[in-house]
Parts: C-alpha cells; sequence; structure tokens
C-alpha cells in the first residue's frame, strides 16, 4: 500500500484534513475520500468538464488536478453552492428553466457559471457560451444560457488545467 | 387544469441541481470491491487458452472469472440470444470482454488485467458489409439467413413495378448515414451485491431494468423473483443503455460468489466499445412521382452494417423500412433490408432506432424531386401529406397529424418564401420532416400483458406514493408520473413520491425506449388515479350527501362544484374512505391497441401514435473552405399536448444539438492498426477529445413551436418528443447547404472536406455530389406480399406459391 499522503484545505468554507494515495486527482479525492459525490467523471482526459470545481475561485478540470496540489487551497464543489439553507440563485434558475435534464453535467456546469458571474456579472451572449464551451452536455438549452444571466456576483471563466 | 401544461420545475430538479442525485458509480457500500473487464485485443479469433494465474496472484485481487463461468447465453431479442457475459471459445471484436478481474480497487484490478495471459488463434476479420455479403466463411455467429448475413427482410405492400411505370418521373437515389454512438455523459456503471436477507441485488444505469431482470434470471439460472434490479437514474441513455450487458451479469455472478459488493464503471473508451448505437445503413430509394409531385410508389433498399452481435439489431432493420408510408401517402411500397455482422461493436438503438438514416434519405430525395418538378419543397410536403385516420400501405395506424400545421409554421418563421433560393451563395435554408413512434406498439418478448402498470398508495396525510418500472434517463418520466397523478387528484406535485425502476417495488414497465413512457406510464398513471378518485368520491359523497358527480378535487381538496366552501381536505377524504373501504391502493396499466399489421415482421412499426416534426434549418457555408454553421433552427413539433413545457422544450433542443453532432462530425469508424503492430480492426476516436461533438459554441438559436391538437390515444393528449425532433434536422441541413452552395452532399457526416470536394465537381463541371455510388446487387429472399388495405387487404400476407425463387433487386 503506498504512504497517503496528508493535506489541509478548505472544501465548501470548511477546513478539512485529507489523507490519500498521493497519485490520487482531486477528483478523486473528492468522491473517493470526502464522500462529496455532486462532481462527476465523464471522460478521463478534461474534455468533458463533467468534473469542474472551483481552486481559489478559478473553474478547473478536477481530474487533471493532483490532491497533492491543493495544499492550503479553497475548494468549491456543487455541494458548497447553496448557503443558509438556500439554494444560489444559479441552482434555483436552473431548476425553474429546466436546465438540468439528466442531472449528470450539472454540477460542472453550476460551477462554471458561477465563476463567471463572479467575474462578470453581466456576460454576453458570446461570452457565456465560450465560458461555458468546456463543459459537454447532450442537451444545451437556452435555459443554461438565461440561467447563467440570473445570478449575480464576482470574477473568472473558463476551466483550465 | 392545474398542472398539466403549465411550466414547472421537474420533480428531481432540486435533487439535480444540488448534485444529490446517485447515479451508480455514486454507490458506495461496505466491503465494495471493484471490477473490471479484460478485453479482446483481437477483431476476429478462437480463444484458445486462458490462464489466470499471475492476475489471482497478485495482492488484492479476489476472483477472476472467464467465460466458463457464466456460459448460458443471453440477448435482448429473443431471437437473438448471441451474446455470453465473457467470451466461451470466440471473441467478435476489438473489445469484446474475455475475462474479469475483481480486486480490492480500480487501480489493482487494472494492473490484474495485464497478467491474465489469453491465447488467441485469429480468424479473418471481416471490416465492412461487402466482405459479410460475399464471405461465408468463418461464420461470426452460427445463426442468421446465411453466412454472415443476420437478417433479410423482404416486404411487398401494392404493385410497386407497375406504380413507378406509371410513374411521370422515378427518382432513383442512394445515400449512406455513417455509424455513431450516444456519448451520454455518464458511463456505464452498476453494482452488484448479496443483500443481507441473501438475494442478489442490481443497481445499474440501465434504460430497461425489467428486460436485465429477465437476462439475469436466464444467464445465472436463478428465479427472478430472488433478483432484484434497480435502474439508478442515468446520466444520459440514448439507446445505450437499452441492452443486458456483459457488465452487468459478470458483477452479479461475482458478488454472489465473493458476498461481497461488486462495482463496475466502464471507461470512456469502453463506452465507445460497447456501443450498441446507430447502424450505419447504405440505402436505395427508388420514388415515383407525378408531375404534381404526388408519389405513386416507393422502393426502399437498405444496408445494415451491424457489428458483432444481434442486439436489438433485427428490429433496427424493419425500422429502417417501416415508418416511410406515415408522414406521405405512398399508395404502394416495397422494403428490402439486410443487416449483416461484421467484428466491430455491436450497433442497436439510438435516439430514432433506424429510423434517422432512411428519414435522411426519404427527405433529401423530396428536396431533390422538389426542385426538378419546379415545386417549392415546403408546397410539396404540404400536397402529399398523410392523412389523419388512415391506415398505410404497411398496416400502420395514422390517427392525428399535425405534420402541414408544422410546415405552415416552420415556414412561416423562417420566412422562407422570401429567402429559400433567394439568398447570396453561402446562405441557406433547408426543409424537412419526419415522424416518430409514441411507444412501440409491440413489446421485445411476446406476451399479452401491459406495458406499463402504476400503482398508487394513498396515505392518511394526504400523501400518495406512485409505483412504476419507468425509468428515469432525464427525459423527465418521474415527473411526468408525479404531473399525470397530481393532476387527477387535485394535489400539488409535491405531496407525491415517485418510486421508480425496482423490479422489487414498482409493477413492471417495459423500460425508456421508442418514447414510450409519457403514453403508456401516462395512461397507466391516469387509470390508478381515477380509481382512487373514484373511491375518494364514493366516501365524500356519501359523508356530505352530494352526488360523486358534483365533486371536485383540487387545490388539495375534494369539493362541491355546486358550492365551494363544502368540502373538505384531500387528507380528510383518504381517511374516510380508508375508514370505508379498508386500504386505500390502486393499479393502472396501459396495453396498446392491437396492431392492424398482421404479417411476418408486421410487429415493428406500429405505436398507439406518431408525433411530426417539421424544421427549416438555415446555414452559412464557407465557400473556400467548406466549413459549414448553423446560425439558426426553426423546428415546429406535433406533440398532441405538452404535460410540462419545459421538459418539452428541452427534449426539442437537446434534440437539435444530437442532430448537428450526426449531421456535420460525429463518426464511429474504425481503422486497422499497422503491420508491425496487430492489424488489428480498431475504433479511429474512442476518446471524447477526438471524436467530434458539438459545444455551446456550435449550438444555433432554436426556434422551438409546438403544435398542440390533443390525441386521444395520449395521456392528456400527449405525444413523445423525446426521438422525434431529432429526426429532420439532418436532412434539413443536406437540403440547406444544397440551398447555400449548390451542392448534394447525400451522406453524413456532411464535413467540410466533402464539401470541398463536390464544390471542385460543381467547378468542373462534374455532378456535384458527394454521396455513395450505387448499392450492391444482393440477392433479396421471395417478399412477403401483404396487399395494402385500398386493394383489399387484411393485414396478412398472400400464401407464398410453391417453388417460389429468390427474387433480384
Amino acid at each position: 500500500m503506498p504512504r497517503h499522503a496528508s493535506i489541509t484545505l478548505t472544501v465548501n468554507g470548511e477546513p478539512v484534513d485529507a489523507a490519500f494515495a498521493p497519485y490520487k486527482t482531486l477528483l478523486e479525492v473528492l468522491r473517493e475520500d470526502l464522500n462529496l459525490c455532486g462532481t462527476k467523471h465523464g471522460c478521463e482526459l478534461g474534455e468533458c468538464g463533467a468534473c469542474a470545481v472551483l481552486l481559489d475561485g478559478q473553474p478547473v478540470l478536477s481530474c487533471l488536478v493532483l490532491g497533492l496540489e491543493c495544499e492550503g487551497r479553497i475548494v468549491t464543489t456543487v455541494e458548497g453552492l447553496a448557503s443558509d439553507g438556500r439554494l444560489h440563485p444559479l441552482q434555483e434558475t436552473f431548476a425553474d428553466l429546466g436546465a438540468a435534464q439528466c442531472g449528470y453535467c450539472t454540477p460542472g456546469f453550476l460551477v462554471t457559471a458561477k465563476a463567471l458571474l463572479d467575474e462578470t456579472p453581466h456576460p454576453t451572449r458570446e461570452q457565456i457560451k465560450e465560458a461555458l464551451s468546456g463543459n459537454r452536455w447532450k442537451r444545451l438549452s437556452k435555459a443554461r444560457r438565461k440561467a447563467s444571466r440570473c445570478g449575480r456576483r464576482p470574477p473568472h471563466h473558463r476551466p483550465q488545467m | 387544469m392545474n398542472i398539466i401544461g403549465k411550466p414547472r420545475r421537474r420533480v428531481d430538479a432540486r435533487a439535480k441541481v444540488t448534485g444529490q442525485t446517485i447515479f451508480a458509480d455514486d454507490l458506495m457500500l461496505p466491503r465494495m470491491v471493484h471490477c473490471k473487464l479484460l478485453r479482446s485485443p483481437l477483431p476476429h479469433a478462437r480463444v484458445l487458452s486462458i490462464d489466470a494465474s499471475r492476475a489471482l496472484a497478485q495482492p488484492g485481487v479476489y476472483l477472476v472469472l472467464t467465460g466458463g463461468d457464466v456460459p448460458i447465453p443471453y440477448g435482448i431479442l429473443p431471437v437473438s440470444q448471441d451474446e455470453h457475459a465473457l467470451a466461451i471459445d470466440r471473441v467478435r471484436f476489438v473489445g469484446d470482454p474475455v475475462a474479469a478481474v475483481v480486486a480490492r480497487d480500480e487501480l489493482t484490478a487494472f494492473a490484474a488485467l495485464d497478467l491474465v495471459d489469453v491465447r488467441y488463434e485469429p480468424l479473418h476479420t471481416f471490416a465492412a458489409p461487402e466482405d459479410s455479403l460475399t464471405r461465408d466463411e468463418p461464420r461470426i455467429h452460427e445463426y442468421g439467413d446465411r453466412g454472415n448475413v443476420h437478417k433479410m427482410v423482404s416486404l411487398n405492400f401494392g404493385d410497386v413495378d407497375r406504380a413507378l411505370g406509371e410513374a411521370d418521373r422515378v427518382f432513383d437515389d442512394t445515400f449512406f448515414y455513417q455509424g455513431n454512438t450516444h456519448l451520454p455523459i455518464e458511463q456505464h456503471a452498476a453494482v452488484a451485491a448479496v443483500d443481507p436477507d441473501g438475494k442478489l441485488v442490481l443497481w445499474s444505469s440501465t434504460q430497461t431494468p425489467h428486460y436485465v431482470h429477465r437476462a439475469l434470471a436466464k444467464a445465472l439460472a436463478m428465479p427472478a423473483a430472488h433478483i432484484r434490479v434497480i435502474a439508478t437514474p442515468n446520466g444520459g441513455g440514448f439507446g445505450g443503455k437499452s441492452d443486458p450487458f456483459n457488465h452487468e451479469v459478470v458483477i452479479a455472478k461475482a458478488a454472489l460468489l465473493l458476498d461481497r459488493p461488486v462495482k463496475i464503471c466502464l471507461t470512456r473508451e469502453e463506452v465507445f466499445y460497447c456501443h450498441r448505437g446507430r447502424h450505419p445503413v447504405l440505402m436505395r430509394f427508388r420514388t415515383g412521382v407525378t408531375r404534381d409531385g404526388t408519389i405513386t410508389g416507393m422502393h426502399v433498399q437498405t444496408l445494415l452494417d451491424g457489428g458483432a452481435y444481434g442486439s436489438y439489431g433485427v428490429a433496427s432493420t424493419f425500422y429502417t423500412g417501416a415508418l416511410q408510408t406515415v408522414t406521405y401517402h405512398i399508395p404502394s411500397y416495397r422494403f428490402q433490408g439486410c443487416r449483416v455482422f461484421t467484428n466491430k461493436p455491436p450497433c442497436g438503438p439510438k435516439r430514432g432506432h433506424g429510423t434517422p438514416q432512411s428519414r435522411f434519405g426519404q427527405e433529401i430525395q423530396l428536396d431533390k424531386i422538389a426542385e426538378s418538378l419546379a415545386i417549392d419543397p415546403a408546397e410539396l410536403r404540404l400536397r402529399i401529406v398523410e392523412r389523419p385516420d388512415t391506415l398505410t400501405a404497411n398496416y400502420l395506424r395514422v390517427g392525428t397529424i399535425g405534420l402541414a400545421e408544422c410546415v405552415r409554421r416552420v415556414t412561416k418563421s423562417a420566412d422562407w418564401n422570401n429567402r429559400f433560393r433567394k439568398m447570396p451563395v453561402g446562405r441557406g435554408l433547408g426543409l424537412a420532416c419526419s415522424s416518430y413512434l409514441s411507444g412501440a406498439g409491440l413489446p421485445i418478448y411476446w406476451n399479452d400483458m401491459p406495458h406499463s402498470g402504476v400503482q398508487l398508495k394513498l396515505d392518511r396525510s394526504g400523501g400518495v406514493t406512485a409505483f412504476c418500472g419507468a425509468t428515469e434517463i432525464g427525459q423527465g418520466s418521474d415527473d411526468v408520473l408525479v404531473a399525470c397523478v397530481a393532476e387527477v387528484l387535485g394535489i400539488e406535485p409535491i405531496d407525491i413520491r415517485a418510486v421508480t425502476g425496482d423490479t422489487d417495488l414498482t409493477p413492471v414497465d417495459l423500460g425508456s425506449y421508442s418514447s414510450r413512457v409519457t403514453l403508456m406510464m401516462g395512461n397507466a398513471a391516469i387509470q390508478a388515479a381515477e380509481r382512487a378518485r373514484d373511491q375518494l368520491a364514493a366516501a365524500v359523497s356519501r359523508k356530505l350527501s352530494i352526488p360523486a358527480e358534483r365533486l371536485v378535487f383540487a387545490e388539495r381538496r375534494v369539493f362541491d362544484s355546486a358550492d365551494p366552501t363544502v368540502g373538505m381536505s384531500f387528507a380528510e377524504a383518504v381517511c374516510l374512505a380508508e375508514a370505508r373501504f379498508g386500504t386505500i391502493g390502486t393499479t393502472g396499466s396501459y396495453t396498446p391497441p392491437q396492431s392492424a399489421a398482421r404479417f411476418k415482421g408486421g410487429g415493428v412499426g406500429p405505436s398507439p401514435t406518431y408525433s411530426y416534426t417539421a424544421s427549416v434549418v438555415e446555414v452559412v457555408v464557407d465557400p473556400s473552405t467548406g466549413w459549414v454553421e448553423i446560425p439558426r433552427v426553426w423546428i415546429a413539433h406535433d406533440i398532441g399536448r405538452a404535460l410540462n413545457p419545459v421538459l418539452v422544450r428541452g427534449q426539442v433542443e437537446g434534440s437539435v444539438y444530437m442532430a448537428i453532432g450526426e449531421a456535420l462530425m460525429e463518426e464511429q469508424t474504425f481503422r486497422r492498426l499497422p503491420p508491425r503492430l496487430s492489424q488489428a480492426l480498431v475504433h479511429k476516436f474512442p476518446s471524447m477529445l477526438e471524436y467530434k461533438s458539438p459545444t455551446t459554441m456550435d449550438m444555433p438559436e432554436v426556434f422551438t413551436e409546438l403544435v398542440e391538437h390533443p390525441d386521444p390515444r395520449g395521456p392528456f393528449g400527449a405525444k413523445e418528443v423525446g426521438q422525434g425532433p431529432l429526426l429532420p434536422i439532418m436532412p434539413a441541413i443536406a437540403n440547406a447547404v444544397y440551398d447555400a452552395v449548390g451542392v448534394r452532399i447525400d451522406e453524413v457526416p456532411i464535413t467540410p472536406e466533402k464539401i470541398l470536394k463536390a464544390l471542385d465537381a460543381k467547378a468542373a463541371g462534374r455532378l456535384p455530389r458527394v454521396g455513395p455510388g450505387s448499392f450492391p446487387n444482393i440477392s433479396w429472399p421471395a417478399p412477403l406480399d401483404v396487399p395494402p388495405p385500398w386493394e383489399g387487404g387484411d393485414g396478412t400476407a398472400r400464401k407464398l406459391e410453391k417453388g417460389s425463387e429468390k427474387v433480384k433487386a
């Protein structure tokens, strides 16, 4: 058995001590060691966006980030979007407009959209399309774009390595 | 109505936007172990020996299974029980499962795969249908019509030769539709376990838990009553999760042997190889028309590249020739279809199931016919559209048909008359129409039982639980179930819990395929709810001395329509009824009406009702690069009634998305590894990086219009919407490309290379077309001759004469 690596990081606003096999990706740590299965895998190579989470507020593909890289960093997953018992406006609007169908890609979309709105509170249609172009789904709808206009806050754009 | 027809948040929306929906790979059970499959690296070979000793010696490896551990064959169709969980003595495609390793974690299992030593004896690789048609040995399967021909269909409805002879013009066109795959974002995943009572339970991302249930009982030689299959919410299915799978049988066996939960999740590459997707189809349409565009007769031939196993392929073959007749009136019709085996991942059902391919050919040919006869394509459709309440030449019952209105709406919205054939070079509009079943009229295995059942439990609190075997694959079936019950009982969706897709808890629903669930489950749900409502009404009526017919169920109350202040809460009504009648529980079920088609092969095509769709697509083609962009799509869908407009629009837009992928970029194609490796026939693009599918950047603006004339056969009048809207888009794109730059691409995908090639041909004075050259000369069997209704037919075939010869095409 490989020796476990130990790190401390902040996940969804809470300090967490995590111990895991050092070769694990952030996606695997979240799902297998921290019991946060909202973030999904879809392609194993960073193409589909289902694994998107926010790392220090920026969308990243967690399947391409090592768990070890997250020492002292701030991670936000779909489980951390709601606060004080209330859903994030993006979640409310996605729900209202039917942007979640099978729901498998939804967590990745939500965190990416949140990051966009945090940086650009009033994005244009083109800005939204570009920001979400790294997220794959099987039924893009207007709802996603409309929903992205309906939540508001501070910085960033597209999932990066 | 209070709920039906109103845009509403779907019942599982909150779970999905909070990431709480539990998909199969999210399941974590105590002591769970992991399974990985060893897959054949050769496309066709005998398996000579398997030595798992090195793998078993690895720490953390608990079990290695091979074919002999699960030797009973299974398959989705009774006529194609040709699959084994693990290869017995033959592998038939690169990716065919040969062995299974179960280990403490995924990495250990993966590493152990390399330590399973398999010796193979390669056999001839059948890479293309032409080879399978002409070479009978070695046989890929020991069954089928002959050699490597899996199935041949030959059906005749009326005198097509005479009809073509009497036509003013006969159009003869060949088209090719390349294979593509479903690409659900969720890979197939499943967990098998022995539950505390000692019974087998399988959670699986499947669209068809009932069929998986039956297959497991057969393959494991166990009583089905002691097996429980639970369909977890699918992260997309589209037909790719409708077969019973090797991995499901394997982990079930492993769980029984180890008495520990066993999980498997396929890699994305494995999903490409698992496939069961769109058959590549070569097709030939010979259509006779009069000068005004009326069709006199049509002769369709299709050749399907089936891949290595049967899957739904026999049904797929019939589907390529079934629905041509439900859109436009065709007085005489001949269909010949042929499916062959090849050494590639098996093809099966993908959204539209065999009909998109031939719809592509039919709608492009109509575009050519319109141009040749100098008739506007929209006008042509309106002239020949089938009439309502008609029996077609091949005995399909067309009931309501809103296609004409769909055509009128999209042409108006797209300003068709002012823009078609009138825009500058590089910009074009294309029109196409289509139709789809609202559920297959016949089940996968012959039986007389309902296709869908719903049970209701009414609690004294006023809460209701609705049980149904239907599977939520993202289309919103849970929401439809709840909405139908809520509407009838006059309560709110939040008062109802949907329990679905569990063979221990829910009555049988055949599964989420052929767009059957809204219609069949919906009707069953309404029946169950009405029976409950009637019991409550009887109890309330007696208590309040009001005739039951005057009682209204709304706003969580049961009250007198003549004086709404007189009544009681729904919960009180339940208690009253329970006191009077005992525990309240009702069932509802649905069986489709019997089909009019009574000939062999007539089981594919019938449906309680058909949806219709028309679309105009606008394209921009850059003649210097061949690049195609789609700025706008107008699409009108005859849906009968939109039960929840939010879900309906989602299906329409999602269909447009999928169609763009199929039309412009997706290809499930294969190449040979170089000679210094094995020369094996492998998938060219088995990853989401290389297999091109659209992103947000490729999506047009979609203008959706719903045509709602309630259909009496649908729940609250609803028809399907999950598959129909996909079908017209691909041919509309092809027709739009022709309008834009004057070239015909008679195949998909319509790539820049093909457009440039056709433009070059055009510039050189050659035929500006890219597409298949010809349809092969196939030795078809003598046709089943079924006189159409207007020739006094009764849906049965004429008896064959003794000594009838094989007929050439």
